[in-house]
């Protein structure tokens, strides 16, 4: 056991806990914070993405150690900000969320690549989303809406 | 029962080494998936734990006279968005890692677990990187080749730390890497492939070629690397069949769920050939 302190959407949070737990256990089964899903467990599929201090991280391959005196932002947290609802639309208005389970780690990524770079290329949208996979492959229809939402959330980013 | 610990800094890491052996991990993009068990239950590992990623002392790229100085911990993303950073690594951290794996992975992770199929290995071989290992005792330094010795083998002590990574400056007139996997984000490599050539007015001053998962280790061979150095570019393509005959015993591949020996070894061949063909 360790004792860990993180920021987690906002708020500082002090946990004693087992610092080898993946931070994808933590947040579901500590925190209730569903969002995040565990497709592969193995960092290939993206379903799990978080922020990391603003970045997208794989949250099933990190241990709760490595996020001491860091910030996570899970979607939960994401969705009470002005960025999430230009992205919310321009997924609704492309039909960029099919079954649904990519979509919480597509929105995640999305925003990791907005904040990085607010006018990407479709090129650099697809590098920026490809470790996200989509089972039901709407990728050109997520691509679009991140297009859409980088356009219409201009100075947002 | 085995123990986490998370030190704040660098020495007191350097002491918890001295005081007995743990297993080290970074970013945990390797270690945690190998030692993953069910989900909601802590991995399986079988040692003390030491979690360095967070110290603030590994983490920078300095550039010096000698080269280009990366603190241990640095993210594979600062390295991307690094202008001192050879193009050639840059290339090679965009597939070997997707977004999501960048931010936490590191150099020094890939060179202590030291897999054949390593991605970030081969250009470190190619651009004849140093790695600085730190203990208590203090520092020495090595080339990355004399520090792995085998698949998950390094020469690192049980009280030693990855410090830094050391790249010299490069100068070359063309360089390529080249991985060959079923995925180009985040695929581990079937084989990888990493060239390097300075050429002015028509002579070689320098080759390089390195090449990953064909061999225990990654393979750079400077014996027949000299033989091409002062030599012309077209003897350089004359003796392109002599070149890929000298390189083809030294790989030595195998058969594993990725892929099979046969078509590793066929492909690393192919790659020198077309490396050599593109020289001009």
């Amino acid at each position: 056991m360790a004792k860990l302190e993180f920021k987690l959407n906002g708020t500082p949070v002090t946990l004693d806990i087992d610092p080898s737990l993946r931070l994808l256990d933590v947040l579901r089964n500590h925190f209730q914070l569903t969002g995040s899903k565990e497709g592969c467990g193995e960092g290939e599929c993206g379903a799990c993405s978080v922020l990391l201090d603003g970045h997208t991280v794989n949250s099933c391959c990190l241990p709760i150690a490595n996020i001491q005196r860091r910030e996570v932002v899970t979607i939960e947290g994401y969705a009470t900000s002005e960025r999430f609802k230009v992205l919310e639309e321009a997924m609704s208005h492309e039909g960029g969320s099919q079954c649904g389970i990519c979509t919480p780690g597509m929105m995640i990524a999305a925003e990791s690549l907005l904040n990085k770079n607010p006018h990407p290329t479709e090129t650099e949208i697809r590098i920026g989303l490809s470790g996200n996979l989509c089972r039901c492959t709407g990728y050109n229809m997520i691509i679009k809406a991140v297009q859409r939402a980088a356009k219409k959330g201009e100075g947002l980013w | 029962m085995v123990r986490h610990i998370i030190p704040k800094d660098l020495n007191e890491t350097l002491r918890y080494l001295d005081e007995k052996t743990f297993r080290v991990i970074a970013g945990g993009t390797d270690l945690m998936i190998q030692k993953r068990r069910w989900s909601e239950t802590p991995p399986a590992f079988d040692q003390d734990m030491l979690y360095i990623l967070n110290l603030p002392e590994l983490k920078h790229v300095i550039k010096t006279p000698e080269g280009l100085n990366i603190g241990a911990m640095t993210p594979l993303e600062d390295l991307l968005d690094h202008p001192d950073v050879p193009q050639l690594l840059k290339e090679v951290i965009l597939e070997m890692a997707a977004p999501g794996l960048r931010y936490v992975a590191t150099l020094a992770g890939n060179i202590g677990n030291a897999s054949p199929a390593g991605d970030a290995l081969v250009p470190l071989y190619l651009m004849d990187a140093k790695i600085v290992l730190e203990s208590l005792e203090g520092q020495r330094t090595l080339p990355i080749e004399n520090l792995i010795t085998g698949p998950r083998q390094t020469i690192i002590r049980p009280n030693e730390l990855i410090r830094d990574i050391i790249i010299p400056h490069q100068h070359f007139t063309y360089a390529r890497f080249i991985k060959v996997g079923t995925r180009k984000a985040d695929a581990i490599a079937k084989v990888s492939f990493a060239g390097a050539a300075l050429i002015e007015q028509g002579v070689t001053q320098d080759f390089r070629i390195a090449l990953g998962a064909v061999y225990q280790t990654v393979i750079r061979n400077r014996n027949i690397e000299d033989t091409v150095v002062g030599k012309t570019l077209s003897w350089l393509h004359t003796h392109k069949q002599d070149l890929l005959d000298a390189y083809e015993p030294l790989i030595q591949p195998i058969d594993d769920q990725r892929s099979n020996k046969t078509y590793r070894k066929h492909v690393a061949l192919k790659m020198i050939g077309d490396f050599i063909d593109r020289l001009e």
